[in-house]
């Protein structure tokens, strides 16, 4: 994890643009997947410690964990390998359509890779089956030890290259790992692949930590913990794991985001009894209080140009979504519909802020225009909230807790994602319990 | 047999059905949702002999009861008396609602009990104010009674 991540090299060997190539409409609900065929990568056998089994398997397993990132969008059916005719050397360097596309492959990624003197290198191409085609070819160089990561890239690329969108596979997600019982909670912070490998604990456990959110420009995360039982936002660097508090605030302060450009902190300080929004700059640590209201004002979060800010206010007598320019002017309330709104997050593409409903005794899970209209809800369940954003801006995480037992004494608490179409609603395997994710831009732009 | 069970079934319907309308009346009743203050005291421990250690509000709400009000004038007469105890207010809300916004809430419930105290001449000194959000229920269970008796603020004495 410490070790810098590097490419040394992108080779774009070629991209063929041609207009009768497959592409893949992610704007609706995809009910009729794309057919696709990942072949194990080639193994050079002139790499080093080819007999080692480690070595003549990393073939297959980065071409799983590419199936596994195709499979979960939902919009992909990668298929069978059984059924494979061609062999991966072969297919790569020229694939004989007709063998695929009897499989009813309407895709083909095939690739190869060598491992020489501590470096990995690892080519791969995707191929237009019906077209006959190389849609993409692209080659990489790093450390063996970052396969998992070469993966992820590869299918970030063929992804873009399909739907027309930014991948998101390369991604890490943070979130609060839960153990213990309701009433003796033990909350950790934790951080993941977006897969849900890689799994690390960032705290240990002694204090309580609450909705932790990455900087969308860097490796830091703010979020709030009540070390030495005062609750405050904290700012922690998850490289070298140093925390500080943000500011200086005599009381509790808590909902913090970053801003877009990630210089400001913007969050809620409570006095007294009245909850406002602030800013800090963490460069020149200047504070600025952006809401003067005797109400509720919390979960405040940027719109991606930094212009504006949608929050929740209980100004009107009850929870609502409302927004204001980033210089707190000009506050219009946006939600209208019945129930309550909550914890607006401003989508990454700028044209929806998503939130959590609360209607009837249910928790939904919706998304509406920035200016209230066009209210969807993708997802209802007894409770479910705090969505984040995939930093392409398509799909949402949140955390949900299933109850048990006949009062609802037990519960779970897990991470679910949902596709914006309100399709693909699935969940994210986690180690313990977990709750309150936040999703972390492209590792490699 | 069959009989039997026929009035069985019969009995539970009348029996949900009065459960029902109890629900909707007691709300009715209540008037603005104060209707579902928790005002048992299976969970309150006591500071002193009938000194009560926490009120409960009704759902999205920090207003004061009645009932908390007299159990806070309680509190404020005890510290009154032994001066050298300082305490914290414990702000909590039900799991019904957002993780940030029950903070603010839970913030809000114990500075309102906070207020009351003061007006009852105890310096604002001696007491401190912490919220729990939803953090920390004192019943876990996923129903309405449980959810009122974890809306609340607790006095707890600082060493």
């Amino acid at each position: 994890m410490k070790k810098i991540f590097y490419i040394l090299v992108i080779f774009l060997f070629k991209i063929n643009i041609a207009y009768s190539l497959i592409e893949v409409d992610i704007t609706r609900g995809n009910l009729d997947p794309l057919p696709i065929a990942v072949s194990p990568l080639h193994v050079d056998p002139q790499s080093d410690d080819y007999k080692d089994a480690k070595t003549k398997e990393l073939g297959s397993l980065i071409s799983s964990v590419v199936e596994k990132n195709f499979k979960s969008t939902g919009l992909f059916n990668p298929l069978n390998k059984d059924a494979f005719v061609q062999k991966p050397d072969i297919a790569h360097l020229k694939p004989r359509f007709e063998d695929w596309s009897l499989i009813t492959a309407q895709a083909l990624v095939t690739g190869k890779l060598l491992i020489k003197d501590e470096k990995l290198k690892i080519e791969f191409r995707l191929w237009d089956v019906a077209a006959n085609k190389e849609m993409i070819a692209l080659a990489f160089t790093t450390t063996p030890s970052n396969w998992r990561r070469v993966a992820h890239i590869i299918s970030d690329k063929i992804y873009e290259r399909l739907t027309g969108e930014t991948g998101y596979f390369d991604t890490r997600i943070i979130y609060v790992s839960e153990t213990g019982p309701r009433t003796q909670r033990i909350k950790k912070l934790a951080i993941m692949d977006q897969d849900g490998e890689n799994t690390k604990y960032l705290t240990l456990g002694n204090e309580l930590v609450l909705t932790p959110r990455f900087n969308p420009t860097n490796q830091l995360v703010t979020y709030l913990s009540y070390f030495r039982n005062l609750p405050r936002v904290y700012l922690l660097d998850i490289e070298t794991g140093i925390q500080e508090v943000v500011g200086n605030f005599p009381g509790m302060t808590f909902a913090p985001r970053f801003s877009p450009d990630g210089k400001k902190i913007i969050m809620s300080f409570a006095k007294d009894g009245n909850s406002d929004i602030y800013t800090m700059n963490l460069e020149s640590r200047l504070v600025e209080k952006l809401t003067e209201d005797s109400s509720i004002d919390t979960s405040p979060s940027y719109s991606p140009d930094g212009k504006y800010i949608c929050f929740n206010s209980d100004r009107s007598g009850l929870q609502q979504i409302y927004t204001m320019k980033s210089d707190g002017t000009s506050t219009k309330r946006i939600s209208f519909g019945d129930g309550l709104y909550g914890t607006p997050v401003w989508s990454p593409r700028g044209d929806l802020i998503a939130f959590t409903k609360v209607k009837g005794g249910k928790f939904y899970i919706g998304v509406m225009r920035a200016d209230g209209s066009g209210e969807r809800l993708l997802t209802e369940n007894f409770y479910q909230e705090a969505p984040s954003w995939s930093p392409n801006g398509r799909l949402l995480v949140f955390y949900r807790e299933t109850k048990s037992g006949k009062n609802g004494e037990g519960f779970t608490a897990k991470l679910w994602s949902i596709d914006i179409t309100g399709y693909n609603e699935r969940e994210l395997k986690t180690e313990t319990d977990a709750s309150d994710p936040s999703w972390s831009s492209l590792l490699s732009k | 047999m069959k009989f039997n069970k026929k009035i069985t079934n019969l009995l539970i319907v009348l029996i949900s059905a009065l459960a029902l309308s109890a629900c909707s009346t007691a709300k009715k009743s209540g008037g603005g949702g104060s209707s579902d203050v928790y005002s048992g005291s299976a969970t309150v421990e006591y500071l002193a002999s009938g000194v009560k250690d926490r009120v409960f509000f009704a759902t999205n709400k920090s207003g004061l009861t009645t009932a908390s009000r007299d159990t806070l004038r309680k509190q404020a007469s005890w510290m009154r008396k032994n001066k050298k105890i300082n305490v914290v207010l414990e702000g909590h809300g039900d799991e019904r609602g957002t993780r940030e916004y029950n903070l603010a809430l839970a913030e809000k419930r114990a500075n309102a009990a906070r207020d009351y105290l003061l007006t009852y001449g105890i310096s604002g000194k001696r007491i401190s104010v912490i919220s729990y959000g939803k953090e920390k229920p004192v019943n876990s269970a996923s129903t309405p009674l449980a959810w009122s008796q974890n809306r609340r603020s607790v006095t707890v004495k600082t060493k």
